[in-house]
């Protein structure tokens, strides 16, 4: 009598950026069987280190990687999206900065650099948070607030147009640790991808989450505090942001207030989309919108091996996001759902037959 | 009189994946009557009701207006052959007007004549007694007025039958009687009336005829008169009631008293701010009973702490308790299932086993998930001990029919062994089955020694499980009926407030 | 008594209400510009200027008012305004003439409007990520048309963009003696002409009280007999024909093409939609509120550059403080009105059938 879903059943969700990955693989094998070969060499300081398409789709992806993590738990919880999380990355690298600049650049300065910006980046979840559940503004109204002047606020803190930091430490963080041949914002995500892990086997957010994002009075009357899972959700995402913000200074050795992470939040939302969770909230698999974030990459890195100029990749990926979503549109399953049921039909037909 | 058949129905079928949900029914409406369509959940009622207003397409069957056979695929297309139908949840748009709400999607012109609109609005309203003006936002009337006013439209698209799905179950009686009286209005125009609800007493009090369903098979078609509410009963059931009366003499049997369980003086909430005393005792089983909005639910609110707590004291096993918050509430041993179960109840997408295992996860805290294996263990042990159908514990709750969701949240509550249950509305648009399942439970739970507070719409439901009635009138209590002063009368006058 | 409840006024309607916050809060802070820094806000001139810069963004927010009162969103009206400008400059400057660029601006946006349309009202995909797909799309094609800026040298349309209405009765005594009259651009006719327009629609077609009915609640409005895919397809085919007009207007205001032209618009215009009292949640909201929006997102920023801020932050973190401001105050004065807060749109949760 009881039955188990299968594996397949469970994970039905992740077969979309799965199989959009696979055919963007399958494309660039027959396009560049060479694409995907993997080498180790020696880079400019003397580390050996892995390099090759695949590593640089991974590596590229990182920032975007961590940002879809926080935005599909603040999807989940408030049935809406942050478009702000650009702009408080670029408050959190400043402020990542603005402390590194103070002194001399020692682990103790980047540890304290860090916590500090993570601290900055949760007091601004917060205030995003407080709008959409306090105040139950849209969150994607609530958060145009810091959307339209976070960025001029990144820049405030620094003061300057690009201020640059240069060390060894912010190299291992940014590029290579010498010894590790996997860059190290890799490492980061997959530090991150754990530390998920253990928060929802752990600790019951993700329960909480999902029953705060399907109906909050009823979560609310079971005891669940509504209203601060909203703004915990926030939170997380303004860590997420905050360490995005730092592999991004890292990575580039400056911060540039107008261009650090421009319109991620856009790929955000759409790596959330992509990985099978409903933008209206609820149930969500963190898993779907990481492999959503490596689909965008791999189509961005695609486009580049294929030498589409930079700033044209854009309607490229338009294009791609149109097809995916189409396919994956309720319409166009229920089209596939009826020709399927007809095979069948048929079949069952042809068998009474025999 | 007016006894020309006005809509037939023949050998109507409709099967879902799995599902045969009608088989070979057959319906006819007479015009100028009201015919009560009656079934359990899952009789096949709903879909049959889907099927005459289009918005499912029937396997086979025919659907014919005064004789003359349509085809029905749109809502639009019952529309245009006369068939309107009026939803338990509002259709209509709450940002527009009362006027518009009546016109629009009708006129085929290019341009809104805001004018005529509002005058014929007016004219309508005025003839049918509705109480609301043609320029009010829709949203800032009540409920039942907006029922009415989507009556209203029906009636003067010269609809020729009007379906009312469960049109009474959010209205309180004065609302019913006003709803009625629009019900004899209409049919003393020629309207059939299709409807649909669970209340049995309001079936009697307006109905010309009744058709059972069963298991999507047609019963019989019956004339009021000719059938006692009791025959009713175990024709929707499909067996012979063990009479259903007859478990209320156990009931007040275990009335007996132990000690004060939970204790409330001059407590007040948010939604219920007059200050009310309250207790009940181990192994008790009370009420709270008055009109709709006398403020029965608000007071259960206020002790479970649903609302702002505003003021009072509350003591429970003798030591006093702070209770502000639901949490509190539930930490204290006390469980509340509320009345809305669409909107306070269940979490629609999560599992059954999640929505089961939630309130005992809540009141473990954050840190402490209770791990899958447990769960499992829990859910399993409460589908068996209230025979929950689902398919599996993976099931997401919202594909269960109401009286099995219902179960759910019981044993979600169940499951964190409340000293103190307060069961508001739990048999509310829930088959008759599973209703005497229900009272079945809470006399059982409170021979186990829990305190449970009962509160139903239904006197006759509360007459036969709890052992003290407190009344309630315009947001205060006016009487508490214990012993032999509980009886369907008294408690009519307590309420009325002829008793004194 | 029923003849005496007729005749009483009736409280304003939620659209009513924000209407006029929003129109009152425009004229204090006007007044209060007059009071405290003079000069150029006494003189009609300030208003005309106003208009003249942002004669494009009224448009283009006409068209995201009329998608957000239909419970939808375009994000994609900014990539197609900057895509007209640039391929009717280089239309213009490879020998095109100005009907034909007309043409040619009111095909692109038609277009975009078509595809969007069907896509969300036919296949049932959600309007952010579709729009987003338009945006993106749109922004590259606009770098594929051309990556270099390019300045219109048709001598016609030169005439056309320097061609000033003047209005002598509402101009100015310059300290020589001289009557300086009020100029205003041609496009701030247009403008004009589409908030007189869509107000129309709005109010007196069918087709306008379809589209709020539809946001009210998509779902009510299927049952009372509206054909819901068909009025949120021309809403979206409004929208990007509004954004096509949008982008010739800002042509003839600048007279150049740029690949970063109208950056940031689809955001101006959902906050002047905000501003002027569109809520998100659909089914509320009033298109002359939009352009007091607009005139509102206008003055705050005279009154920074009049009163001395020159840092560019300062602008963009007022207009941040001052659409805060407004969410806020919208939020609380509905949820005092009994409404409870906001609902989820439609596209983000509602499902439609049928």
């Amino acid at each position: 009598m009881k039955k188990k879903n299968g594996f397949f059943a469970r994970n039905a969700q992740l077969i979309v950026p799965l199989l959009s990955i696979l055919a963007l693989i399958v494309f660039n094998l027959f396009r560049d069987p060479s694409f995907f070969s993997i080498s180790l060499s020696v880079n400019n300081s003397g580390n050996t280190v892995l390099t090759g398409n695949l590593i640089s789709i991974l590596n590229g992806a990182s920032e975007l990687a961590v940002l879809a993590m926080g935005m599909t738990l603040v999807t989940a919880a408030s049935g809406g999206q942050d478009i702000s999380v650009g702009a408080l990355a670029a408050i959190a690298g400043s402020v990542f900065v603005k402390v590194l600049r103070a002194g001399e650049i020692t682990p103790v300065t980047v540890v304290v650099a860090f916590l500090l910006c993570c601290v900055v980046a949760m007091i601004f979840g917060v205030f995003n948070g407080t709008l959409v559940a306090v105040f139950k503004i849209q969150p994607m109204i609530a958060t145009l607030v810091l959307y339209t002047c976070g960025r001029s606020i990144a820049y405030w803190i620094n003061g300057g147009a690009s201020p640059t930091v240069a060390s060894p430490i912010l190299t291992a963080i940014g590029s290579f640790i010498p010894g590790v041949p996997i860059p190290t914002p890799i490492l980061i995500v997959a530090l991150c991808g754990v530390i998920f892990a253990l928060v929802f086997r752990f600790t019951t957010l993700r329960l909480y989450t999902q029953a705060v994002g399907i109906n909050q009075r009823a979560a609310r009357l079971n005891g669940i505090n509504a209203v601060g899972i909203k703004i915990l959700a926030f939170m997380i995402l303004g860590i997420c942001c905050a360490v995005s913000g730092c592999i991004a200074v890292a990575r580039l050795g400056y911060l540039n207030h107008e261009t650090v992470l421009l319109e991620i939040e856009m790929d955000a939302i759409l790596a959330v989309a992509i990985g099978g969770n409903a933008l209206g909230g609820g149930r969500f698999k963190m898993a779907g919108s990481v492999l959503g974030a490596y689909a965008i990459q791999t189509l961005t890195t695609t486009l580049y091996a294929m030498r589409v100029p930079s700033t044209a990749v854009k309607s490229y990926k338009a294009i791609v996001i149109i097809l995916i979503v189409v396919i994956g549109s309720p319409m166009v399953k229920e089209a596939f759902g009826r020709m399927v049921g007809r095979i069948k039909a048929a079949r069952a037909d042809g068998k009474e037959a025999a | 009189m007016q006894n020309d058949v006005v809509l037939t129905m023949r050998g109507i079928c409709k099967s879902f994946p799995g599902v045969r949900a009608l088989h070979n029914v057959d319906f006819t409406l007479r015009s100028g009557e009201v015919h009560a369509l009656m079934g359990e959940n899952g009789a096949g009622k709903s879909t049959l009701i889907k099927v005459l207003t289009g918005v499912y397409g029937k396997d086979a069957g025919q659907i014919a207006i005064e004789g003359k056979e349509v085809a029905i695929r749109s809502p639009q297309d019952a529309q245009a052959s006369g068939i309107s139908t009026v939803y338990q949840e509002i259709t209509l748009c709450p940002n527009l007007t009362v006027a518009e709400n009546m016109f629009i999607g009708r006129d085929k012109s290019a341009l809104v004549p805001w004018k005529e609109m509002e005058r014929k609005a007016g004219e309508l309203l005025r003839s049918l007694d509705i109480p609301a003006r043609p320029k009010q936002q829709l949203s800032s009337c009540s409920l039942a007025v907006q029922q009415m006013i989507a009556i209203a439209r029906a009636v003067d698209q010269h609809c020729k039958v009007l379906v009312l799905d469960e049109p009474t179950s959010s209205l309180d009686d004065n609302e019913v009687a006003m709803l009625f009286k629009l019900m004899r209005d209409l049919k003393s125009r020629g309207v059939g009336i299709v409807f649909v609800t669970h209340f049995l007493g309001q079936v009697y009090e307006i109905s010309d005829r009744i058709t059972v369903l069963r298991n999507g098979e047609l019963v019989g078609e019956y004339k009021v008169e000719e059938l006692p509410q009791l025959d009713l009963v175990s024709k929707m059931m499909g067996k012979e009631l063990d009479d259903l009366s007859a478990i209320s003499v156990s009931g007040k049997e275990t009335g007996a008293k132990g000690e004060t369980v939970y204790e409330a003086k001059g407590l007040s909430s948010a939604a219920c701010p007059n200050p009310f005393d309250f207790h009940i005792a181990k192994g008790e089983v009370n009420g709270f009973t008055g009109l709709l909005g006398s403020g029965r639910s608000e007071s259960v609110r206020a002790i479970f702490g649903a609302d702002r707590v505003t003021g009072g004291s509350v003591t429970m096993n003798g030591q006093s308790v702070k209770v502000q918050k639901p949490i509190d509430a539930m930490r204290k041993g006390i469980a509340y299932l509320s009345e809305d179960r669409k909107d306070d109840g269940i979490i629609a997408d999560l599992s059954v086993r999640e929505n089961i295992i939630l309130a005992l996860q809540v009141m473990k805290g954050f840190g402490k998930p209770i791990s899958q294996a447990d769960a499992e263990a829990f859910a399993d042990e409460y589908i068996k001990a209230l025979e929950i159908k689902t398919a599996s514990t993976d099931t997401p709750i919202k594909s269960l029919s109401g009286g099995n969701q219902q179960k759910v949240i019981l044993a979600r509550w169940l499951l964190t062994h409340p000293q103190y249950l307060i069961l508001d509305e739990p048999t509310r648009g829930i088959d008759v089955g599973t209703k005497t399942e229900i009272q079945r439970l809470v006399l059982k739970l409170s021979s186990e020694g829990m305190s449970v507070t009962f509160i139903s719409s239904e006197i006759e439901e509360m007459l036969r499980t709890c052992s003290r009635l407190i009344v309630m009138r315009d947001r205060h209590i006016v009487g508490e009926l214990t012993g032999d002063a509980l009886t369907q009368d008294n408690v009519m006058r307590t309420i009325a407030g002829g008793g004194n | 008594m029923a003849g005496k409840t007729i005749k009483r006024r009736e409280p304003l309607t939620d659209t009513q209400l924000l209407l006029t916050i929003t129109i009152c809060i425009f004229a204090v802070m006007y007044a209060a510009a007059m009071a405290i820094w003079g000069g150029g806000f006494l003189r009609w001139q300030q208003v005309f200027d106003m208009l003249n810069n942002n004669a494009s963004l009224i448009i283009v927010a006409c068209s995201l008012t009329i998608v957000m009162i239909g419970g939808g969103i375009d994000i994609s009206v900014g990539g197609v305004t900057s895509l007209v400008v640039m391929s009717c400059v280089v239309h213009l400057n490879g020998g095109g003439s100005i009907p034909t660029s007309i043409l040619m601006a009111l095909a692109i946006g038609l277009c975009f409007g078509l595809v969007h349309g069907y896509l969300i009202a036919y296949l049932e995909i959600q309007p952010f990520i579709i729009t987003l797909a338009g945006m993106f799309f749109a922004r590259g094609m606009t770098t594929i048309v051309s990556l270099e800026p390019q300045n219109v040298a048709h001598e016609g349309f030169q005439a056309l963009m320097n061609r000033k209405i003047e209005i002598p009765f509402l101009g100015y005594t310059a300290k020589n003696g001289n009557l300086i009259p009020a100029r205003m651009e041609l496009g701030v006719v247009v403008a004009l002409a589409i908030v007189a327009l869509v107000y129309i629609m709005l109010r007196f077609t069918r087709l306008g009280r379809n589209i709020y009915a539809l946001g009210g609640n998509s779902q009510s409005a299927l049952m009372l007999g509206i054909n819901v895919r068909r009025t949120r397809f021309i809403s979206y085919v409004l929208s990007g024909l509004l954004a096509g007009i949008g982008g010739y207007v800002f042509m003839m205001h600048t007279g150049a093409g740029n690949a970063s032209n109208a950056a940031g618009a689809e955001m101006n215009a959902i906050a002047s939609s905000i501003i002027g009292g569109t809520l998100l949640t659909g089914g509320v909201g009033n298109v002359i509120g939009t352009f007091f929006g607009v005139m509102t997102l206008a003055t705050i920023k005279s009154i920074v550059t009049t009163s001395g801020l020159r840092e560019p932050w300062w602008q963009s973190i007022t207009t941040g403080a001052m659409l805060c401001f407004f969410i806020l105050l919208q939020s609380v004065v509905l949820s005092r009105r009994g409404k409870g807060g906001l609902k989820r749109p439609a596209w983000l949760g509602g499902k439609i059938k049928g």
